[in-house]
């Protein structure tokens, strides 16, 4: 029989779906051997519990972010994120617009400030320096003797910048304290400000800024070498400034490089603490600068890092921040699981009640998409880091009935073939051919619409396109793969193939006609509607033929000798479904 | 099922036929009422029932509560922050969730502490969340330029696969009838406009093209060729493919809404969190409306559309005249 073809295709298909189950399940297996993977998706924050922050970028100027900023300022929160001790925080940027920081756990004030504080840098001339800790109540200086400015403060390193007001702060601050408090205070440009360099454990008054962050165009780290260009071996920091920051910062070497003491240092502050407060040696005109000292190749790379990332003239403002509980997000998964498995379990009995013992098909296609797009879920979030996250188990509860839809699509296609009296094993093969071009067809559209989604997504809105185009996908590859392939072995089933009346597929229950009514009366394929299809139809029409039956060759050539109706033009080509 | 099959057959073979085409001004008429309808209720009503995205504040969820006590709430946050109007509501059994205006970072800090005393729970049970006031206003914008991308590329899809601009047409208009109407509906009940209802949105534009793909399929095989026949007509041939995939489309309405349907459920009595009641509550609505759009607007709107074209009336004719020598 020529059907040993469709046979033959259906376990081809379903070896090729064995494959790939094989290949990702090999896969993830040996990444969990390795201990790389885990058998469980990676679950995103509102599932397991923690904080989520959007970050918007302010620029200055109002300009937007460029990738490369955001992907900078990425890595300036995740410094900072880092340095207090946060394990597994995730800092992405989010559709080039917004960066997003997630984290177990709640994060406290020093941490959230850290993260929404804007990579402020500034350069300060130091005005007094002082110990680290707060100087004890009794040894104080009197009241008589706090310092009285006399004149207007002339430059940014003059003393009448300290009145008695901020000697008496700064006598009582103390850095250890001020920095666990991490109570960030907005500090006026213009105006002195006491800071603590925790490195050194130096406090110090700051005089006004004299060069923003901003004016910084590079920063690098290296070997120094001496005025005859020979290697010190001593670690060192370079950094450019732009014109506007060599004019000014060739004015502060040449005021402060001839002063004593504390004066001769210029304190580098990044978000209001000192990072570096390095003597001047000479007049840098070429706006070049090199700071050398007791630097391991460590800390010059992280003074560098630092340097260039004060570069960034970027702020944060939080858009939403988001705590969820671990408790609350384990209670929603297990009720977005409960959702899932309740709409699985109604469709199933749906596809039962409308499809008899084929609604099982639906059921195992359903069950095998479930695994697939597991698997698929699993080595995404090894490989790409994927987190499922709550809106993502929506598209994927949503999906369940997307799936279905195609076996819908395609069933009632047969049906309707066996409508017009076609053997099932025909019917399978005719159906799906019509019903093949409307499955891809729809799917395009849902799988398109999710890439829209995913690309102009905001916040969780990108979890559940990206489930949604995920089961598409799944969807075509069960369909053409696992569903058909089944239907076209079972159409040979005695079950099926004789359409018993349990097996959703009984052609008496369709109303079909048979072909041959005997007595030599023939009906036709056709029904009027399809009769005016033909010519459209013609390549599908020789491959259904080529895929006809005997029998049904048979009763097609019959049909086309026999006088029919001069309006309903005989369908031999049997491709119409 | 055997009646249900014989319906099926009978709708299949045309000997019973509904008049989606044939009554289309009525039903026409009707979907233009409705999203004049849409329109009008939240003017009326004075716009929609914003959520904290929209507003911005800050939002208190407190989990495995014993006395779900509204006032216990309000007490608890006025006396953090005494000027701050809270709206505390038991959203799920053992859930409460407290909105207020935004607070400060020590302020929400100490009113999760008040709420997780006030209530007897422990810290941990209590989550917070605070949204910008641009952070919605973001979000709409964002949908709203995913519509319109989504919209011209599902024409192009559309207009290149069926091969004739005017289902494209036909399709978007139903669309947009279909999220109007959504949207009215949603704005009648007052259910809370969040991201995630929006997000719903955005999906039945996805699942209202694609049940539409499905019925037009057939129109178009059936209609492929339709002068090479002269016993119905190119209206009548557009109604037998919309009967013939009625079963279908209800089918797959059915099996679409059940899953929604059950997260609706699900979101609505064991879930106060909004995400999945918003999205799903949004689809619920869009997957109804969708599968009778197609019906009744999309479908009747396509063979509107290809009224007055030359062939269409000339096989009009040709119809008619055969029906009077067959009759």
């Amino acid at each position: 029989m020529s059907s040993t073809g469709p046979i033959k295709q259906a376990r081809k298909s379903l070896l090729w779906l064995g494959v790939i189950f094989l290949i990702s399940a090999a896969i993830l297996i040996t990444g969990v051997l390795s201990g790389k993977a885990a058998f469980a998706p990676k679950l995103a924050l509102d599932l397991e519990g923690g904080t989520q922050m959007i970050l918007a970028p302010r620029v200055a100027g109002g300009a937007a972010a460029t990738q490369e900023q955001l992907d900078q300022a990425v890595e300036i929160i995740r410094q900072r994120v880092d340095g207090t001790g946060v394990s597994e925080a995730e800092i992405t940027t989010q559709s080039g617009r917004n960066v997003v920081v997630s984290m177990p756990g709640i994060p406290d004030t020093r941490t959230r400030e850290l993260i929404q504080a804007s990579a402020n840098m500034e350069f300060r001339p130091v005005i007094l320096a002082g110990p680290y800790t707060a100087v004890p109540k009794d040894q104080r200086l009197a009241k008589a003797d706090l310092p009285k400015p006399s004149a207007k403060p002339e430059n940014a390193s003059d003393m009448n910048w300290i009145d008695a007001a901020l000697y008496q702060k700064f006598e009582a601050y103390d850095c250890p304290t001020e920095l666990g408090q991490g109570a960030e205070e907005v500090h006026d440009p213009a105006k002195p400000m006491i800071s603590c360099e925790p490195d050194t454990g130096a406090k110090y008054i700051l005089g006004p800024v004299e060069v923003p962050g901003s004016d910084i165009t590079d920063a690098s780290f290296g070997m120094s070498r001496g005025q005859q260009g020979a290697v010190t071996g001593q670690w060192g920091v370079t950094l450019e400034f732009n014109a506007d920051g060599k004019t000014k910062f060739a004015e502060v070497t040449k005021r402060i490089t001839p002063m004593q003491g504390s004066q001769n240092q210029f304190a580098i502050v990044l978000d209001g603490t000192v990072i570096s407060a390095p003597r001047s040696n000479a007049v840098i005109a070429d706006g070049r600068a090199e700071i050398t000292g007791s630097f391991t190749e460590q800390s010059a790379k992280a003074l560098a890092d630092q340097l260039k990332f004060g570069a960034l003239p970027i702020s944060f403002e939080i858009q939403s921040e988001q705590q969820i509980s671990a408790t609350l997000g384990s209670d929603q998964l297990r009720s977005g699981l409960i959702a899932g498995l309740i709409g699985m379990g109604l469709v199933a009995i749906y596809s039962i009640f409308q499809y008899r013992l084929l609604g099982l098909v639906t059921i195992v296609s359903l069950l095998v998409s479930g695994v697939l797009t597991y698997l698929a879920l699993v080595l995404l979030g090894w490989s790409m880091n994927y987190r499922l996250s709550l809106a993502g188990v929506a598209g994927l509860i949503v999906s369940i009935g997307l799936i279905a839809d195609s076996f819908i699509v395609y069933f009632e296609r047969i049906r309707d073939e066996l409508r017009d009296g076609r053997p099932l094993p025909s019917a399978v093969e005719i159906g799906w051919k019509r019903a093949k071009r409307t499955i891809l067809a729809s799917k395009a559209v849902n799988i398109l619409a999710a890439i829209v989604l995913y690309i102009v997504a905001v916040g969780n809105v990108r979890g559940f396109a990206f489930t949604l185009g995920l089961t598409a996908v799944v969807d075509i590859v069960v369909v053409f793969l696992l569903t058909h392939p089944t239907l076209q072995l079972l159409g040979k089933t005695r079950f099926f193939g004789e359409g018993h009346r349990f097996s959703g597929l009984d052609p008496s229950l369709l109303g079909a006609v048979p072909l041959y009514q005997g007595a030599g009366k023939i009906r036709s394929f056709s029904t009027e509607a399809e009769a005016a299809r033909g010519k459209k139809n013609a390549k599908a029409a020789s491959e259904a033929e080529r895929r006809q039956t005997i029998a049904e060759r048979r009763k097609a050539a019959a049909t086309s000798a026999a006088p029919t109706k001069s309006d309903v033009r005989v369908d031999k080509d049997s491709s119409n479904g | 099922m055997a009646s249900l099959a014989t319906w099926g057959n009978e709708l299949y073979t045309g000997k019973r036929s509904y008049p989606f085409t044939g009554k289309r001004k009525l039903w026409l008429s009707i979907s233009a009422v409705l999203v004049l309808l849409a329109i009008l209720v939240p003017v009326v009503k004075g716009g929609f029932n914003l959520g904290i995205e929209f507003r911005g504040g800050s939002e208190f969820t407190i989990s495995k509560v014993e006395h779900v006590d509204v006032p216990t709430g309000e007490k608890a946050v006025v006396a953090i922050a005494p000027d701050h109007h809270p709206r505390v509501t038991n959203i799920a059994p053992n859930t409460m969730r407290v909105q207020t205006d935004k607070l400060t970072d020590d302020q929400t800090l100490s009113v999760a502490e008040a709420l997780a005393t006030a209530y007897g729970v422990t810290k941990s049970e209590v989550t917070s969340t605070f949204v910008g006031p641009t952070w919605g206003a973001d979000v709409s914008k964002q949908a709203l330029i995913g519509l319109v991308v989504f919209v011209v590329l599902v024409s192009l899809l559309m207009a290149a696969y069926f091969r004739t601009w005017k289902m494209s047409l036909a399709a978007i208009i139903g669309l947009l009838q279909v999220v109007i109407v959504t949207a009215g509906i949603y704005a009648l009940s007052g259910f809370e406009v969040t991201p995630s209802a929006i997000i719903g949105f955005l999906t039945i534009l996805s699942y209202s093209l694609y049940d539409t793909v499905v019925v037009f399929d057939k129109v178009r095989e059936n209609t492929a060729g339709f002068q090479d026949q002269n016993k119905r007509n190119f209206e009548e041939l557009v109604n037998l493919g919309i009967n013939q995939t009625l079963v279908r489309s209800i089918n797959t309405s059915v099996v679409a809404v059940l899953p929604v349907a059950s997260i609706l459920f699900i979101g609505s009595y064991l879930l106060g969190a909004g995400t999945l009641k918003d999205l799903s509550l949004a689809l619920f609505i869009g997957i109804i409306v969708s599968a009778l759009s197609t019906l009744f607007v999309q479908a009747p709107l396509y063979s509107l559309l290809r009224d007055g074209e030359a062939e269409i009336e000339k096989h009009n004719k040709k119809t008619a005249a055969h029906r009077l020598a067959n009759a």
